[in-house]
């Protein structure tokens, strides 16, 4: 497993790196490597921003039943997110951004678990399975 | 933090991006755009993104506003040579660079700005 600091905009880059690296090595298809280094990119903007900084750790696996891919764990220390529920709608946005990247990331990948508690940070765990 | 080269060539601003993009550089690229733009009157831009693996919903918005600046000065913007595996992620990203044009290549872009350099 590889982990990797979300501290600038170059560590952004260096996650989605690690996870294309991964998602190659896990024999995910072209377009299924190209849909989780997005979503990844999406998560480690969202870390680097709204919580401040956090940690990425990326790591070849297979799903419950067998099909091999990668899983990608997001977690920062912010300010957490208030209602879940509202944030995953598509153009909910605290910035000048579409509202896309949270909505967006979960419907690019397999699974997609998002855990916050206001006040005690945000983890997201997303996955990709081959096909 | 790297910067992508504008290179002018006649009427056309010609860009292409062959680095992974961070957030930064595309906003520089934004500025320095924005800086050719009405210093040298070309009418048109062309954005090679053959090299680029990846467009999320940031760098995508960062597209989009580029070809509003243009607009503003008034050139057109397209953008060439996307990947499949770009395009379809795109799609189901929701993000569809509405007021950008695309032409499958460099060649194809020139032809739908008018011509000849």
């Amino acid at each position: 497993m590889d982990e990797l600091p979300i501290k600038s905009g170059d560590d952004v880059v260096r996650v989605r790196q690690c996870v294309r690296t991964a998602a190659a090595g896990s024999g995910l298809s072209l377009v299924d490597q190209t849909k989780v280094v997005t979503a990844a990119s999406e998560l480690a903007r969202n870390a680097l921003i709204h919580g401040g900084g956090g940690l990425a750790q990326v790591e070849v696996t297979a799903s419950a039943n067998g099909r091999p891919g990668v899983r990608v764990t997001f977690s920062d220390s912010g300010p957490g997110i208030p209602d879940v529920d509202v944030a995953m709608t598509d153009g909910w946005t605290t910035g000048s951004g579409l509202g896309l990247g949270l909505s967006g990331a979960r419907r690019l990948v397999d699974d997609f678990e998002l855990t916050s508690e206001p006040g005690s940070g945000t983890t997201i765990v997303v996955c990709k399975w081959s096909r | 933090m790297e910067r992508v080269p504008i290179m002018k060539i006649g009427q056309i601003l010609f860009v292409s991006i062959q680095i992974d993009l961070q957030d930064d550089t595309v906003l520089q690229l934004q500025e320095d755009l924005a800086e050719k733009l009405a210093a040298s009157k070309a009418r048109g831009v062309i954005i090679d993104i053959t090299a680029v693996e990846i467009v999320d919903s940031f760098i995508g918005r960062m597209l989009t506003m580029i070809g509003s600046i243009s607009k503003l000065f008034d050139a057109d913007t397209v953008l060439v040579g996307m990947r499949p595996a770009v395009a379809i992620t795109l799609t189901e990203l929701g993000l569809t660079l509405s007021g950008v044009r695309t032409a499958l290549n460099t060649e194809k872009g020139l032809r739908l700005l008018g011509g000849s350099v």
